[in-house]
């Protein structure tokens, strides 16, 4: 039998097997080319601008900038020498400044170096409104004159160690460490340490929150999922329409409800369970952030919950109260096992939002409710610390995408489900 | 659950009430700071609290003066206005990109599927905070933050994700053949897209468009980061409000809010229920 | 005619340049003015947006309430290379940071603003609020402490008394920033008013401030926002707090709260003008700045709100409140009786710590 005849053949004669795999390419093709618009608009608008984030996190340009002609003669200066630097540096740098005061922008240097070590950014300012007379050599005694920091090894020190293009000084300050003027990393000082806190609070309260959310959404969930359709959907009404208020407005509810002025206050004092000098402070802390953010997460708990539920058999708890358990044995040991998945997910899902939340801890959080969120955003618009705000956020985003990936594991996103 | 049995025990039976008050307090919790908000925004003293005339039903302790602000304020007015264009053009975008890339997803064969999927809907799952530093960061580099463009295309982003959601689980379970059928019987694509895949899809394309309107109509963190004054929205000028000073005019737009997603929320559940319907008729 | 070949729209087009040649005057510029929003940007609005538009009907001015984020978004701006906004209101310390930065125009003094009426020049004029070569500082205020007359136990008289619980118990409200706060520290525990930044510049005396806001930490109210501690004061939650002088003026004579001024120890503070680098109205904004920063101008604006002029020609012409009809002279921070114990914002010294000192606090509000 000669192989010719095996081979199944199409209409103009192509081979079947070579004419399936072009029809199935083109399938994938086609598949692709739809994905690929969305695919590319979501890469341009919004993963291009969180790496770049991620990359403003080490970006260290300013220092080699404005200092075009002094860092690379820097290289070749040993700070173990115990001598400042040669005439020719001195010369450079005041070059340097000369330029750098003409384009107006030479004091961007101190800001920078200040996050380094404080107290150095009037240096830079001194140095850069004096040095703009000196002319002729020699310079190096002339800038010891402007100021004797220059005579010190330390300040050079400072210079040689953040003159890479690339630091990881960022990151490091995000983690509570510091790269010393020796280059080498130490931890911060006690009193300055706050970002380690700040991490483990928005850990904590996010999980005081997602169990909040578990132990107020199991009971309606379960109560849902057994009630027939028809009353239960009139229920799920009330999970959903929460779910689809605007944020904004469940915060400013719970403004009007918990402030010391505030509805629930106010109806203390009228049963007499307070007496007015005695209100309790349920806001600006983390009582405010935890009450406001379990509202405002609930339904996404229950809403995992509940579809779980719907496809556990109530045969199940009849069959174990019919071998002799008790109704609190069922649910614990039969029940409770079977809704381990629902639990997971709406668990993951409530952390994840919840250690990203910014707006509502903003708003009532006070002191000790806010979160890293909260930091990140302080750092970009008021203390303008932008390299800081980026590595902050770059440990956030890797614990979310941790946690993403472990919902992934555990429920797929694929069956990630709306309303 | 469902109902009590007969021979339920009394301490069954005490369980089954008390287990009922307690998910009632519950729904209450759920359902309360949302309602609360609707008579306080009639107060007609700027305070956040039931007035003694408000309790009594007094009508002198009830004023529509914060809608009226609201109504003839310049600042609300531009800010309902950006939130409408933002909202359309955003949705228009979000919709038109993940309807096509759902289509796409849910073709058999696509390779890298779980990959794709995670990349596309990776703007649900990223903190805001850091979406929004990372756009503010950026589009300033690309001249983008600040103007109605870059708002638009922030939103749209954010509102993909739901898009895909949505319409890929109207096809779930799509049976192919319906399209090989459609072909077979002399259709075009064209005509077999618009017969057979639009009615099937609609439904998700209409609910992942209200999300992501919806989406944008809420947003407040990108809106504050990469919008400006000229782009602030209803959340944006809702949250310098209440930063700076809780005026009821901002419990007059919640209740107003609050309107708005009864509505939205009514409308995502029909189209849901049309999609079972449709799905469960062709399956039977 | 060239545009006839075109098409439709590009006539219109032409048509539309035409119109605008032959009518200059119709032809609105608008300049967007950030400020803080609230009463100030409404006392700028009545003292100097209002005059200005009503004598050049070709100028619209806009307001944006964004200055807290003003450096912040210069700075995104001009990477971006795309400046909106033509004049922007900013505190000293903010001004000299985006001077620095290169992100706005020095300023001419003696050429760029008009001189005082005795032909004094501009630079003399403001003397010492020049601060920055970019700065045309419009008032000074400052930030100080009001008290709830009804719920003091005595009346509060120097600023150790606002940290003698003992005295005063109750809340009080105090800004969550270093600033200003371990200056005060400070002076309460004692220090010579001449050596408090020489003490705050070693690390025993940041101990010692920390150590002094550490008595009372468990009973502040921390405020962001000016608004919070007059609202604080008028619902009673505190019995005494710190803001801008202007908002506890509005606070008592406007919404005539049992509110009483603590001047002692008054931190003086400006507030004024940057012009972003590579706007696009320079000339125009130019036009208008020389306008609103005359002496006349300074002087209307304390009409509104209660802080002082920052030029000296103009603390002459304060005059009444514009509907109040009280005499502003006495409300302003720099009125002898108020000012006998002033410190001045040590602009300098902040830049160099303030990084250090805000991570420190903020852990320090963490412990």
């Amino acid at each position: 039998m000669s192989t010719e005849q095996a081979i199944l053949t199409t209409a103009d004669g192509t081979p079947l097997k070579i004419s399936l795999q072009r029809a199935m390419r083109r399938s994938r093709l086609k598949a692709l080319g739809l994905v690929a618009p969305l695919f590319v608009f979501i890469l341009v608008s919004f993963l291009l601008p969180i790496g770049d984030m991620l990359l403003r996190g080490v970006e260290n340009h300013i220092v080699a900038e404005e200092l075009p002609r002094t860092i690379p003669l820097l290289s070749e200066w040993q700070p173990d020498s115990a001598t400042i630097p040669s005439e020719a540096v001195f010369k450079a740098l005041v070059l340097d400044f000369q330029q750098g005061a003409k384009n107006k922008t030479i004091n961007r240097l101190g800001s920078r170096l200040n996050y380094e070590v404080a107290g150095i950014s009037s240096l830079f300012r001194k140095t850069a409104r004096k040095s703009r007379t000196l002319t002729s050599d020699p310079y190096q005694e002339a800038m010891i004159k402007i100021d004797k920091q220059w005579g010190s090894i330390e300040t050079w020190k400072l210079l040689k160690t953040f003159s890479s293009r690339y630091t990881p000084g960022y990151y490091l300050a995000g983690a509570d460490l510091k790269l010393n003027i020796d280059g080498e990393i130490q931890r911060q000082p006690e009193e300055l340490r706050v970002y380690m806190k700040l991490f483990w609070r928005t850990l904590r309260l996010s999980a005081i929150i997602t169990l909040l959310t578990l132990v107020l959404g199991y009971p309606i969930a379960y109560l849902m999922a057994s009630l027939p359709t028809r009353t239960s959907n009139l229920l799920m009404i009330m999970v959903l329409l929460p779910f689809w208020t605007s944020l904004l407005v469940r915060t400013t509810a719970w403004i009007a409800l918990l402030q010391q002025e505030g509805i629930i206050n106010d109806f203390l004092v009228v049963i007499g369970l307070l007496n007015d000098g005695g209100r309790l402070p349920l806001i600006h802390n983390a009582t405010g952030t935890i009450v406001a953010m379990t509202h405002i997460l609930l339904p996404f708990m229950v809403l995992p919950l509940f579809s779980v539920m719907k496809t556990i058999s109530p045969t199940y708890v009849r069959a174990a109260k019919s071998l002799g358990a008790t109704p609190f044995q069922a649910l614990i040991k039969v029940y409770m096992p079977n809704t381990i998945p629902g639990m997971g997910a709406g668990g993951i899902l409530v952390f994840i939002l919840a250690i990203g939340y910014y707006i509502t801890p903003e708003l009532v959080g006070g002191i000790s409710g806010t979160f890293i969120s909260n930091r990140i955003a302080y750092h970009i618009s008021s203390s303008l610390n932008w390299g800081l705000a980026a590595a902050l956020g770059a440990f956030l985003l890797l614990i979310v995408l941790a946690l993403y990936a472990l919902y992934d594991k555990l429920v797929g996103i694929d069956n990630m489900k709306l309303g | 659950m469902a109902g009590l049995p007969p021979y339920a025990s009394t301490p069954e039976r005490i369980w089954y009430y008390l287990f009922r008050f307690l998910c009632g307090l519950i729904f209450f919790f759920l359902i309360f700071p949302i309602v609360v908000v609707i008579p306080l925004s009639f107060n007609a003293v700027p305070f956040f609290t039931f007035t003694q005339e408000m309790i009594t039903l007094d009508p002198a302790g009830y004023s529509l003066k914060w809608y009226e602000d609201f109504f003839t304020n310049l600042n609300w007015q531009g800010a309902v206005r950006n939130s409408v264009i933002i909202g359309i053009f955003s949705t228009l975008i979000a919709t038109f990109l993940g309807t096509l890339a759902a289509l796409g997803l849910s073709r058999p064969h696509i390779p890298f599927r779980t990959t794709l999927m995670g990349i596309l809907i990776s703007p649900m799952i990223v903190p805001l905070i850091i979406s929004a530093a990372g756009m503010f960061f950026f589009y300033s580099r690309i001249n983008l933050q600040g103007t109605h463009i870059g708002v638009i295309l922030a939103h749209a982003a954010l509102g993909t994700p739901f898009v895909v959601i949505t319409v890929t689980a109207t096809l779930v379970g799509f049976d192919q053949n319906l399209i090989r059928a459609s072909a077979s019987l002399g259709a075009t694509p064209t005509r077999t897209f618009f017969k057979i895949i639009v009615p099937l899809i609609l439904p998700g394309v209409i609910a992942g468009g209200l999300f992501a309107f919806v989406t944008s109509f809420d947003e407040v963190v990108v809106i504050l980061f990469v919008g400006s004054f000229e782009q602030r929205t209803i959340p944006w000028q809702m949250f310098s409000g209440i930063r700076e000073h809780i005026s009821p005019t901002i419990l007059a737009v919640a209740t107003i809010l609050v309107f708005i997603s009864t509505l939205l929320l009514t409308a995502v559940e029909l189209l849901r229920r049309r999609n079972e319907r449709l799905r469960g008729i062709r399956l039977t | 005619m060239k545009f006839f070949t075109l098409k439709p729209t590009a006539v219109a087009a032409a048509f539309a340049v035409g119109a605008m040649a032959s009518g200059s005057a119709a032809q609105a510029t608008d300049l967007v003015v950030v400020s803080w929003g609230g009463a100030y940007t409404a006392s700028q609005q009545k003292a100097y947006h209002e005059p200005y538009m009503a004598a050049n009907p070709g100028i619209k001015i806009l307001n944006d309430d964004s200055a807290a984020e003003g450096v912040a978004k210069l700075r995104a701006m001009a990477e971006a290379g795309n400046t909106t906004w033509d004049v922007v209101d900013m505190v000293a310390s903010d001004a000299i940071r985006a001077c620095d930065e290169g992100l706005v125009e020095e300023i001419n003094y003696d050429q760029d603003l008009a001189a005082a009426p005795d032909g004094t020049p501009a630079s003399k004029d403001f003397g010492d609020m020049l601060v920055s070569p970019c700065y045309i500082p419009q008032i000074v205020y400052s930030t100080t402490f009001g008290y709830r007359t009804d719920l003091v136990k005595s009346a509060p008289t120097t600023i150790a008394d606002v940290f003698d619980l003992a005295k005063n118990p109750g809340k009080r409200s105090l800004e969550k920033r270093p600033i200003n706060n371990l200056e005060w520290a400070l002076l309460a525990d004692g220090v010579d008013p001449d050596k408090v930044y020489d003490v705050l510049s070693t690390p025993a005396g940041v101990d010692r401030a920390f150590a002094k806001l550490d008595t009372i930490k468990d009973h502040v109210v921390w405020w962001t926002k000016g608004a919070q501690t007059p609202q604080l004061l008028a619902d009673g939650e505190v019995v005494m707090g710190s803001t801008y002088n202007g908002r506890l003026f509005s606070l008592i004579a406007e919404e005539k709260q049992p509110v009483a001024m603590l001047w002692d120890w008054q931190v003086f503070d400006l507030d004024g003008w940057v012009v972003p680098s590579g706007g696009k109205n320079k000339a125009e904004v130019m036009k208008y700045l020389r306008f609103a920063t005359d002496t006349q101008r300074l002087a209307d604006q304390a009409k509104y709100i209660s802080y002082g002029p920052a030029r000296a020609s103009s603390a002459p012409l304060v005059g009444k409140h514009a509907t109040l009809g009280i005499d502003m002279k006495p409300h302003m921070p720099t009125d002898p009786h108020n000012a006998k114990h002033t410190l001045m914002f040590n602009i300098e010294w902040w830049a160099d710590h303030r990084d250090e000192l805000d991570q420190r606090f903020q852990a320090w509000l963490t412990k």
